[in-house]
């Protein structure tokens, strides 16, 4: 499924995934993506999505749109093109190998396995007899039950068609791509207590730092960096003097922090 | 008795990063000792529909009978708590009025709902559950799954087809065998466990235990567990920076101290 990343002066406000065969960008309430400034027109652009292709087109708006950089009426959307409407920005994000993804998304819903689907499955495994085989055919037999079921309740769930069921390590590999992995390595050293000197990797989800009791933090290490939370005690750390807030803070290279009057050091290893 | 001062409850909710709406439900009575959670199914909003029933009927029936009877004492007839008759009756109540309401418009046709409810008393827990919502709990540092999954891929790792780890990858993950508010009539799984003070319970939808490892979520409940509602937060969070592919719903329960029934000759004049 392709999305839209949308930000301002480099902030990213929203992420805006593309369901529809008509997106609409406008200032008015109506449109699928508002934004509410007066540099956009009411109704502004639209973006049209026919299978795995999607066109911007500028619905005659004041100040024009621009797509990387350069005025247009209508364009032909590619992987990472970035749309501007005034001070804001769309990035257009096509995520790769879009199509199984979106099925086994659908496929992923939860869903009701009858008795008498399963009894139908039993049946046919037994027919077919052999471990293996069994289970195969057991696998396939309630998978087109229950989609079946759904389908004859009148839900809006698809049954998964057969080929969907085939990429599925697909999600699995999505999902560990979106893993921390691809940013750099974060590590704290001890700049002051009995401890001075030693450094800390920071490789697990989380690190908690502190005296229990007294004053604990948590470091941790998501897609968009590390950051660090306040979690027990009167005192909240400090990040370069400045005390954090209840909200998780994020921490840049070469960071400052003192916990439970410890100082230490945060730090990219690369 | 009120549990409020025994239990410490946190949760959270998010429809993650994928879904436009979110169809779990979660609800707590803290004065009751009461918490429940269901992950809707359905089209359009009607899994948003059923679960919110399920959630609602529990709470409201069950904190009205609690007013009256003590979930302690023996039921005559199964002798059983009679915790247990309390869930079941309230369990079925809610999946009559969700599958009436599935049958009689059209709109909801085929709606469901998971669920998990916990009803803690007397240094015990009564835990009834149907499809794939959990409940795990954290004792003496060990992370444990409590609840058993009524799901296609659960049985099959119970008859021996495929193994725990092949489980991981399997693509049929989202087939539950049994729910609340699809068949007239339904069978929930409710089970009695001692409780300790310092146990840490968690309930949760599959959005959770799908894109977080389980050692994940121990090593968060043990690491920032002092602070519940950040648990709950950082557990979501992990979900959503994970995929975050369905709704994540999380309810932390902390038992703090023992919460013995009142017993023997005393006890009589120290009623609830």
């Amino acid at each position: 499924m392709a999305k839209l990343i949308l930000s301002m002066d480099g902030l990213v406000l929203k992420e805006i995934p593309i369901t529809k065969e008509r997106t609409t960008i406008g200032r008015k309430a109506h449109n699928d993506i508002q934004i509410d400034n007066l540099a956009v027109s009411g109704e502004h652009a639209v973006i049209v999505t026919i299978l795995n292709d999607s066109f911007m087109e500028d619905l005659g708006s004041t100040n024009g749109t621009l797509v990387n950089g350069n005025p247009v009426k209508k364009h032909f959307l590619q992987n990472n093109d970035v749309i501007e409407l005034g001070k804001y920005k769309l990035k257009f994000i096509q995520e790769q190998g879009a199509q199984p993804a979106a099925a086994a998304a659908d496929f992923e819903k939860t869903m009701v396995l009858r008795p008498s689907a399963m009894k139908a499955a039993a049946e046919q495994a037994k027919a077919m007899g052999g471990g293996a085989q069994a289970a195969q055919a057991m696998r396939q037999a309630a998978v087109a039950a229950s989609g079946h079921a759904a389908q004859a309740a009148g839900t809006s769930e698809k049954p998964a068609p057969a080929h969907a069921a085939a990429p599925a390590a697909a999600p699995a590999a999505a999902a560990a791509a979106a893993k921390p992995g691809g940013q750099p390595l974060g590590a704290i050293q001890l700049l002051s207590g009995g401890n001075a000197g030693k450094e800390l990797e920071l490789s697990k989800p989380l690190t908690t730092l502190g005296k229990p009791g007294v004053q604990v933090a948590v470091l941790t290490r998501r897609p968009q960096g590390y950051f660090i939370t306040h979690v027990e005690g009167a005192q909240r750390p400090t990040v370069n003097g400045q005390a954090i807030g209840a909200a998780p803070h994020p921490l840049k290279d070469h960071d400052l922090v003192e916990i439970a009057g410890i100082k230490m050091e945060f730090f990219h290893k690369s | 008795m009120n549990y409020s001062q025994v239990l410490e409850i946190a949760s959270c909710t998010d429809p993650g990063m994928v879904r436009s709406h979110n169809e779990d439900s979660i609800a707590s009575d803290p004065a009751n000792g009461l918490v429940v959670l269901a992950d809707g199914m359905g089209g359009y909003n009607a899994g948003e529909v059923a679960s919110g029933m399920a959630t609602t009927v529990i709470t409201t029936e069950l904190a009205q009978l609690l007013g009256k009877t003590q979930p302690y004492q023996v039921d005559q007839e199964s002798k059983k708590p009679l915790a247990e008759k309390l869930i079941r009756e309230q369990v079925l109540k809610a999946n009559t009025s969700i599958y009436q309401a599935a049958q009689s418009q059209p709109q909801y046709a085929g709606m469901g709902t998971t669920l998990v409810v916990c009803l803690f008393y007397d240094n015990r827990m009564m835990v009834g559950h149907l499809g794939d919502s959990r409940l795990y709990m954290l004792r003496e540092g060990k992370f444990s799954q409590v609840t058993r999954d009524h799901s296609l891929l659960q049985e099959q790792i119970d008859s021996g087809i495929i193994t725990a780890e092949q489980a991981k990858h399997a693509q049929h993950k989202n087939l539950v065998t049994k729910a609340l508010g699809i068949d007239p009539t339904v069978e929930p799984e409710i089970r009695e466990y001692a409780t300790k003070p310092g146990d840490v319970y968690l309930l949760c939808s599959d959005g959770l235990c799908d894109m977080v490892e389980d050692d994940d979520m121990g090593m968060t409940l043990q690491a920032i567990g002092g602070n519940l509602k950040l648990a709950a937060q950082q557990l979501v969070q992990m979900a959503n920076d994970n995929g975050g592919k369905d709704n994540v719903s999380v309810i932390l329960v902390r038992v703090l101290r023992e919460y013995p029934a009142p017993r023997g000759f005393l006890g009589m004049f120290r009623k609830g």
